[in-house]
This record gives C-alpha cells, sequence and structure tokens, in this order.
C-alpha cells in the first residue's frame, strides 16, 4: 500500500513518501498503523488533511502550527497554497498552488 | 560538549593528513586563491586560473569597496585551507590588492598581488597572473606543514537550497544526526539561514547553550524577523511551493532539523572565525543601516561562502530538487533526501538520505554512513563538485556592523 508519514501525534496533516492517486493510503510514523482513504491524486512531499480541518484553525505539522486553514478542509484533501495560510507570508497566498510560480509581478 | 553521554561509539575514525597554518588551524585542501577586486578584473582572474590544478577564484565586483565584502575576501584568504594567495586589481577601484596580499602574508601565507594596468593589457597579465600562481604553488607545496587532524579540528558547515518537503523528513535530520556525531567527537558544526527559523523563536530559545547565547539566538531571530517584512521576501521559493512546502513556518522546521539537537554556543557573523567547539549558529542577516537592510539575501552559494567564511573546511548542501552547485576553498557536498532526484541528478548528488524514507536506512545509520563519506573528502577524495570543476562564489555588497574578527571566548 502506498504510505504517508505523520511526524508528530500532534499532526493533522501527514506528508505523501510518493506520487499516490486517490486511493488508501497507510500512514506512518505517529499514530502508525492507521490508514487515510485520498479525496484527490496528491504527490510526494505535499500534505494530506488526517481529519477535517475548519477555516481559521492551526494546520500542524512535526508538532507546530505551520498555517492557518483558509477554508474548510476535509479529511483526505490536498492540503497547500489552496487551502492553507502562513501567519507571516502574504505573497504566498498569490501563487500558483500546483507550480508556486508567483502572478503579482507584470512581465511587459 | 564533549561528555560522551549517550553518544555511543565515536564514529568514523578521523585518520587523514591535514596541512598546518600559522594560526593552528588545519586545512584538508591546499588551494592557492586568486581573488580579483572589481569586476573589471574578473575575467584576467578566471584565466589565469583556468586549466591550472589546485587554483581558484573569488572576487568582488563592485568598484566602490564595503568594509564587509573586504571582510569576506580577507577571511577567504585566511582560510584553513587556503595555502597561498594571489590578488588582482585593475588599478582604478577602491578595494585594495596590495593589502589583501598583505594581509595573507602577514598570516604566513605565500602572496602577491598586482594591478593590470601596470602589466599591459589583458594577455600579459594573464602570463604574469600564471607564472606567480606556478610560484605561489610551489611555495605553498613546499610551505605545507602535513599534521594529523581529528574530528575537534574540523569546522563543518550545513546550508539547504532547492528544498522539498524530502529535505525537512530526511536531508536535514540525517544531517543534523552528524552534526551531533561531530558536536560530541569535540567538532564544530555551523549552520545559518535565521531567515528559515520563522516561526521557531520559542525552539531556539530553549536550545542556547547559556544566557549569553540565548540573547545573541534572540537577537539573530528578531533581526531576520524585521529583515523579512522590510523586504517583503521570506525565504521559501516556487520551487519549495511545487515540492509540497506550503509555508515558510513549515519549511522553517524542515530547515531547522539540520542543525541536530545539540545547544547552540552562540551567534557568529559572517567573516567572525567561531572560537569553540559545538553547534554555532551564522548571522548573514544584514543588519539595518541608513540604507536599510539592502535586498534580500539573493541565493545558496551566498550562505554557503558565508559558511566558509567563518572557518568551515566542508560544507554539506542538502537539496531536495537537485542543485548542481559548488564552492570554492571548502568542498561542498550534496546531500538529498530525495530517491527520486538522486537518480535523476547522480553525477552531481554525493549522499542519498532519501533511502530512510522508503526503510532501506534509518537516521541513525545514514548519520554515521555520512560521516564515513566526510571523512573520505576530508583525506582528499574529491566530491562530485569538485571534479566537475564547481566554484561557484558570490560576495555582495551588504551591511553587517563590524564584528571582531576573532570571536573570543563566549563561554
Amino acid at each position: 500500500m502506498a504510505r504517508c508519514l505523520r511526524i508528530h501525534p500532534a499532526d493533522n496533516v501527514a506528508t505523501m513518501l510518493q506520487d499516490v492517486k486517490a486511493q488508501r493510503v497507510e500512514v506512518l510514523g505517529a499514530a502508525a498503523g492507521a490508514a487515510i482513504e485520498l479525496r484527490e491524486a496528491i504527490a510526494l512531499g505535499h500534505k494530506v488533511a488526517l481529519t477535517e480541518i475548519a477555516a481559521n484553525e492551526p494546520v500542524l505539522k512535526y508538532g507546530v502550527t505551520i498555517g492557518i486553514a483558509s477554508k474548510d478542509i476535509a479529511r483526505g484533501e490536498w492540503v497547500h497554497l489552496q487551502n492553507c495560510r502562513s501567519r507571516v507570508d502574504v505573497r504566498s497566498q498569490s501563487l500558483d498552488p500546483r507550480s508556486g510560480a508567483p502572478a503579482d509581478n507584470p512581465y511587459e | 560538549m564533549n561528555n560522551g553521554v549517550n553518544s555511543g561509539t565515536p564514529t568514523a575514525r578521523a585518520d587523514w593528513q591535514g596541512y598546518l597554518r600559522a594560526d593552528g588551524r588545519k586545512g584538508i585542501r591546499n588551494h592557492v586563491l586568486v581573488i580579483y577586486t572589481v569586476e573589471c578584473a574578473s575575467h584576467v582572474a578566471q584565466q589565469i586560473a583556468a586549466g591550472e590544478s589546485g587554483v581558484q577564484v573569488i572576487g568582488f565586483p563592485g568598484c566602490y569597496d564595503n568594509a564587509y565584502a573586504i571582510r569576506l575576501m580577507l577571511a577567504l584568504a585566511r582560510h584553513p585551507n587556503v595555502g597561498a594567495v594571489l590578488a588582482v586589481g585593475l588599478g582604478c577601484e577602491y578595494t585594495q590588492p596590495e593589502r589583501i596580499a598583505a594581509a595573507a602574508a602577514a598570516s604566513g601565507r605565500p602572496a602577491k598581488w598586482f594591478f593590470i594596468q601596470e602589466k599591459g593589457g589583458t594577455r600579459s597579465s594573464i602570463e604574469t597572473g600564471k607564472r606567480l600562481v606556478g610560484e605561489l604553488r610551489a611555495e605553498a607545496e613546499t610551505a605545507a606543514v602535513r599534521v594529523p587532524m581529528s574530528w575537534s579540528d574540523l569546522t563543518v558547515g550545513a546550508e539547504c537550497g532547492g528544498s522539498d518537503a524530502t529535505s525537512g523528513l530526511a536531508g536535514n535530520p540525517v544531517v543534523g544526526a552528524f552534526f551531533n556525531l561531530l558536536v560530541d567527537a569535540g567538532g564544530r558544526a555551523v549552520f545559518e539561514e535565521t531567515v528559515e527559523m520563522i516561526g521557531l523563536r520559542d525552539v531556539l530559545v530553549t536550545r542556547a547553550a547559556n544566557e549569553g547565547a540565548q540573547k545573541q539566538v534572540i537577537e539573530a531571530y528578531d533581526k531576520a524577523v524585521r529583515y523579512c517584512e522590510s523586504v517583503h521576501q521570506y525565504s521559501v521559493s516556487p520551487g519549495n511551493f511545487a515540492g509540497g512546502i506550503t509555508t515558510i513556518e513549515e519549511k522553517s522546521m524542515g530547515a531547522f532539523a539540520k542543525g541536530g539537537d545539540r545547544p547552540i554556543q552562540g551567534v557568529v557573523r559572517v567573516s567572525q572565525q567561531i572560537p569553540s567547539a559545538g553547534l554555532w549558529l551564522l548571522d548573514s542577516v544584514p543588519d539595518e543601516h541608513f540604507m536599510q537592510f539592502g535586498y534580500t539575501n539573493p541565493n545558496d552559494t551566498e550562505g554557503i561562502v558565508d559558511l566558509i567564511s567563518v572557518g568551515a573546511q566542508l560544507v554539506l548542501f542538502v537539496t531536495g530538487r537537485g542543485s548542481v552547485i559548488g564552492s570554492p576553498i571548502a568542498p561542498l557536498l550534496k546531500v538529498t533526501g530525495n530517491s527520486r532526484t538522486f537518480e535523476r541528478m547522480s553525477e552531481d548528488m554525493d549522499f542519498n538520505a532519501g533511502r530512510l524514507l522508503n526503510g532501506e536506512s534509518t537516521v541513525a545509520s545514514a548519520a554515521q554512513e555520512l560521516m564515513d563519506l566526510v571523512a573520505r573528502v576530508a583525506a582528499g577524495a574529491p566530491t562530485n563538485a569538485e571534479s566537475l570543476g564547481h566554484c561557484e562564489y558570490f560576495i555582495m555588497y551588504k551591511h553587517q556592523n563590524t564584528p571582531s574578527l576573532d570571536a573570543g571566548c563566549h563561554a
């Protein structure tokens, strides 16, 4: 079975250890033995929500707040720029969620 | 911090020969360093080094000088891995090659200098430079005192760049575990990128070795926050986001892992020599002055050169997405936590920490293997970047308040 890693027991996200399609994935690390049903394909290194995370709730990885949910996130959903924002870095909210490419500087 | 508690058996054997310098430090290479003092002299400097073995180039592009850049060039000229120095100027710039050569000579290194305008032009300057480099190399080889080195003679830097989520899961944790081994063996470990510690103030406070160190660490952190706010840029790039990192806070936690978990002895600034054994934090962020902070830290190469400037004889570079860069003076050893990157860029990557993500290795055993590899490189085995001839460097205008170059006792 494809695998993802939950680093800290307090974490509400896990990190993909390979590119995975929408399928059932084994959770390694903290709370090992659990599994999570992905709602969409998630790439290596990207994160899946292990629980429902309501808008404005913290996203936890390494046991610390790495960002704030910018909308309601369902269990099994991909957690990234489209639904999670930094508490300090405003510019990252304007980047393309897949490529990370900026769109705010004109090339004219 | 060499009490051996929980450190287990020390590690890889340190049984290589180094080059003893007049200041008591030991190098793992014996390079001739060519330094140009303005961009106008850079082509001549590069051509002097072209085709010469053991000759490397650094330089500063500006015609108007900068105290920070001069300190940096002097720190590199007097680096333990440098055996001799040739300084080359055009002839009308502010930065003085004669004084760089004099400082290198005063440190016990053979050193020479000249102005291109006094030699007649490009070809004659390159000929002059090649002749001088040949003489300097012979002198550096004759003057070399070979001595045995141990881990306590070694300073290793760690940088990360082109990070993806594997950097925080595998690459940086393995480097951090190696740093623990190095510190427990009496060595010096240094990491930087305080702009990639944003969000970790509380963690940093608990890691300081003593009150003095805590004060330094907090000052460096708070400045990094003001700096990022001022330049409107956090240290996170499109490639990081594409690789799965969502926020600077997430990147910070992954980046911080490369420091291991030994106490932080204090903070050094660019060009300040690390004063004692243990883990140190390098603050490369500009200080506030009349031109504000200046501009954002430009690239990985600058950070690596900064680590070399505080005395690192070897630098580990963790890159999840992959990179091809090298560095002058101190060998750059590239570590990736991403097995796919390791396979795709095997000609450039030196170490695959990604094996622990598919269960083929553990952090502890990967750190031991990395220590073995560091010992081989210290003994003279070239890194991939060295074999490929990579010598990227970056010396920029910047302001940092003048540090004492000998940091003295921070205990």
